[in-house]
C-alpha cells in the first residue's frame, strides 16, 4: 500500500500554471493551497461556473503519491468537481492540505453553494477553512470529539451516547 | 460569534451551536454577505434588498424551530425561521438528525457490499444510487465498456420507472402538504405499481441491491414487459385525473404560483440540479447534456420552467414521469437479449451451473464471496441525473477490495442550500410548499 503510484502522463500539461493529470479519462489539476482559489476563479471565468462537490480524503496510509511536480504529497486532500454548463465538462481540483496546518481558504465568495460542502468537510476531517461565514458541524453533534472520516478514527469504537440508559 | 475573524479552533471540537444570530450581533456586513454574495450584486443592491431586514427592530421578530419532526419536512429536518408577523425574514436548515456514517460505513464494506450501503441513502430513488455507484466502480476497474447490451438496457429501464415512483411520490406529498389530500393517496397507490413491479424483479420493494458492478444481480423474471406494459397503459388516464384534480385548479394554482422563486444565477450559484435549475430556465438534464447508459440513444424532451417557483418544479416533475414513460416504451422495444452480467470471474460470480462441473468456478464463487474483487488503485467521479438532480458518486481506490474512500454527492444535501434563499420574504404558510417543491430527501441529506 506504501507505493500508490497515480496514473500520470508523460508529458505534462499545464493549466493555469498546474499540472493536469487524466484520471480514468477525467480531467484533474492538481493545485497547491496557495493558488487554489485563484485557479478556481480563472476556471469560473473559463465557463466552470458551477461547483457541484467538494469533499476531502484522509491519505493516512497512502504516503508515497505522486501529485504534481512542485507539490509534495500531505496527508489530507480536498477534492474540487467543477462543472461547465456551456462546454458541458467537468474538471477536478485536487489540493493537498498538511495535517500540521489543515486549513484551506473557503470557496464560498467564488461559489456560495460550497457553504454546505465546506461545513460537511470541516465535520468530517477537522479541515478549516478560513473566511467560511458559519464554521459549525453540520451533521454530527455540535458537541461531538473528533472528525469521524479521518483514517485513524475508528468505526464503532465509540459508545453509542444515550443519556440515562442502563448499560 | 463573529464572523469576521474565523472561530475554528483546529484541534477544538466545541465549534458552538448552530444558530440563527439575534438581531443585534448580526452586522450589515454579515447581512450584505448572506444575501449579496449569492445574488452577485452590487453592494447597493444588495442593501436595498435587505432593507426589510434592517428596519425590523429585533422585538418585532420571532424566531421558531420548525421541526426536527414536522409533519411536512419530509423527515427529520429542523428550519430555524425568523418571522416578523407571517413574513419569513430569515430561515436556516439544520440537518444531521439522519447522519448514520455511510459514508465511513462504505470504507468498511467491499465492492460486492458496498451497493447495500448506497442504496439506502436516497431511498426513493434506491436503483440510481446503486447505478452510480456501480458505473464509478467499473471506471475504476475499466470495464465500463464491456458491460452487455441487456445489462444496459435494463439498468435504464430500471432508472427511468423509479424516476417515475419517486416523482408519483412527490405529487402524493405535495398534494398533501399543500392541502389535496385526496392526492396523497392516488400518488402512493400509482408508486405502489411500480414498486410491485420491483418487488418481482429484484425481490424488494426498496433498497433492492440489484444493479450492481459489472450488471445486475439477475435477469429480468418472465413476463415482465405485460407488467411494464401494465403500469405504462394505467398511468395515462390517471396522470390526466391529477391534471384535473390539480393543475387545473385555481386554488392548487394560487398556493403555488410565484411562491418560492429562485433566478437562475442563484440556483447555480448554489449549486443546485434537476428540477429546480430547470424550473429556472435552465435546461440541463445529465441525460441529455453528458448521456450515460444509452440515453443518447433514445428520444425524450428535457422539460424546462420559466420562473423558478414551486409550481414549475411541480409541473417539470409532472411531466417529467410523461418524458420516462415515453423512454420506457422505446426501452421496451429495443431490450436486446443476452446477458444481464459481465462475464468476468474477477468481478461477478460464476452461473451457478459452472460451480457444479468446474472446480476453479468454485473457487472464484467462494473468493469473490469472501474477499470480494480487487479494484485498481486511481480515483473517479461519476455523475448521473437522479430524480432530485445529479447524484455522484466519488471514489478513490488504495488497489484492495475495500473502497479507501467512497463519498456521495447527495442532490438533496445541496438542494436543501436553497431552502433559505426560496423562503427569504415569503409568508411562514408557504414554507411548507417550498420545502416539499424541493422535494429532499432527509436519508440523503444526512447520509
Amino acid at each position: 500500500m506504501s507505493d500508490v503510484v497515480e496514473p500520470v502522463v508523460a508529458t505534462v500539461e499545464m493549466q493555469h500554471g498546474c499540472p493536469v493529470i487524466d484520471s480514468h479519462g477525467q480531467r484533474v489539476l492538481l493545485v497547491s493551497r496557495d493558488q487554489y482559489v485563484g485557479v478556481v476563479k480563472a476556471l469560473a471565468d473559463e465557463g466552470f461556473d458551477m461547483c457541484v462537490d467538494l469533499t476531502g480524503v484522509d491519505y493516512l496510509n497512502i504516503e508515497n503519491r505522486v501529485v504534481g511536480a512542485d507539490i509534495a504529497a500531505e496527508r489530507f486532500e480536498v477534492v474540487v468537481n467543477l462543472l461547465s454548463l456551456t462546454r458541458r465538462e467537468r474538471i477536478r481540483l485536487r489540493v493537498q492540505v498538511p495535517a500540521t496546518d489543515a486549513t484551506v481558504p473557503s470557496l464560498f465568495d467564488v461559489h456560495p453553494g460550497t457553504e454546505a460542502h465546506e461545513r460537511e468537510t470541516f465535520d468530517m476531517f477537522g479541515i478549516v477553512f478560513t473566511g467560511h461565514p458559519d464554521p459549525t458541524r453540520i451533521l454530527m453533534p455540535e458537541d461531538w470529539d473528533g472528525h469521524p472520516l479521518r483514517k485513524d478514527y475508528d468505526q464503532g469504537s465509540i459508545p453509542v451516547q444515550f443519556k440515562g440508559a442502563h448499560s | 460569534m463573529s464572523t469576521t475573524e474565523n472561530t475554528f479552533a483546529a484541534a477544538g471540537t466545541s465549534e458552538g451551536g448552530q444558530e440563527l444570530l439575534s438581531r443585534s450581533e448580526l452586522t450589515a456586513k454579515e447581512l450584505l454577505r448572506e444575501v449579496g454574495s449569492v445574488l452577485r450584486m452590487s453592494e447597493t443592491e444588495a442593501a436595498a434588498l435587505s432593507s426589510v431586514e434592517h428596519e425590523a427592530p429585533e422585538d418585532q421578530t420571532m424566531i421558531i424551530n420548525m421541526g426536527p419532526q414536522h409533519p411536512s419536512t419530509h423527515g427529520v429536518l429542523r428550519l430555524m425561521l425568523e418571522l416578523q408577523g407571517e413574513t419569513v425574514l430569515r430561515c436556516k436548515p439544520i440537518i444531521g438528525y439522519l447522519h448514520t456514517g455511510m459514508e465511513k460505513t462504505g470504507e468498511a464494506l467491499t465492492y460486492m457490499q458496498g451497493g447495500t450501503n448506497v442504496t439506502r441513502m436516497d431511498y426513493l430513488s434506491p436503483l440510481n444510487n446503486e447505478l452510480v455507484f456501480s458505473l464509478a466502480v467499473e471506471k475504476l476497474l475499466g470495464i465500463d465498456g464491456d458491460i452487455p447490451e441487456r445489462a444496459v438496457w435494463m439498468r435504464m429501464l430500471l432508472s427511468e420507472l423509479n424516476r417515475m415512483s419517486s416523482h408519483l411520490l412527490f405529487l402524493a406529498t405535495n398534494g398533501m402538504d399543500i392541502g389535496a389530500v385526496s392526492m396523497m393517496l392516488y400518488g402512493w397507490r400509482e408508486r405502489e405499481d411500480v414498486l410491485r413491479f420491483f418487488q418481482k424483479v429484484t425481490g424488494l420493494r426498496m433498497n433492492h441491491n440489484f444493479i450492481r458492478p459489472g450488471g445486475l444481480a439477475a435477469d429480468l423474471p418472465a413476463g415482465w414487459r405485460d407488467d411494464v406494459l401494465a403500469i405504462l397503459e394505467n398511468l395515462p388516464s390517471r396522470l390526466e385525473e391529477y391534471d384535473i384534480l390539480m393543475t387545473g385548479q385555481p386554488i392548487w394554482r394560487e398556493r403555488l404560483q410565484g411562491v418560492g422563486a429562485i433566478t437562475a444565477r442563484e440556483a447555480m450559484a448554489l449549486g443546485c440540479t434537476g428540477p429546480i435549475l430547470r424550473s429556472t430556465g435552465v435546461a440541463w438534464d445529465l441525460r441529455r447534456d453528458m448521456p450515460y447508459l444509452h440515453y443518447n440513444e433514445v428520444e425524450f424532451d428535457v422539460i424546462v420552467g420559466q420562473y423558478g417557483d414551486a409550481y414549475d418544479r411541480y409541473a417539470i416533475r409532472f411531466n417529467e414521469i410523461r418524458e420516462s414513460m415515453r423512454i420506457v416504451y422505446q426501452i421496451l422495444d429495443r431490450m436486446p437479449s443476452g446477458d444481464y452480467r459481465i462475464q468476468n470471474k474477477k468481478v461477478t460470480p460464476p452461473p451457478r451451473a459452472r460451480i457444479d462441473e468446474s472446480m476453479e468456478a468454485l473457487i472464484h464463487h467462494f473468493k469473490i464471496f469472501t474477499e470480494g474483487f480487487k479494484v485498481p488503485e486511481g480515483e473517479v467521479y461519476v455523475g448521473i441525473e437522479s430524480p432530485r438532480g445529479e447524484i455522484g458518486c466519488y471514489i478513490v481506490s488504495d488497489g484492495s477490495s475495500n473502497p479507501y474512500r467512497m463519498h456521495m454527492r447527495a442532490p438533496s444535501f445541496v438542494n436543501i442550500q436553497a431552502l433559505p434563499h426560496m423562503m427569504r420574504g415569503g409568508m411562514v404558510a408557504d414554507a411548507v410548499a417550498v420545502i416539499s417543491s424541493v422535494d429532499p430527501v432527509l436519508g440523503e441529506v444526512d447520509r
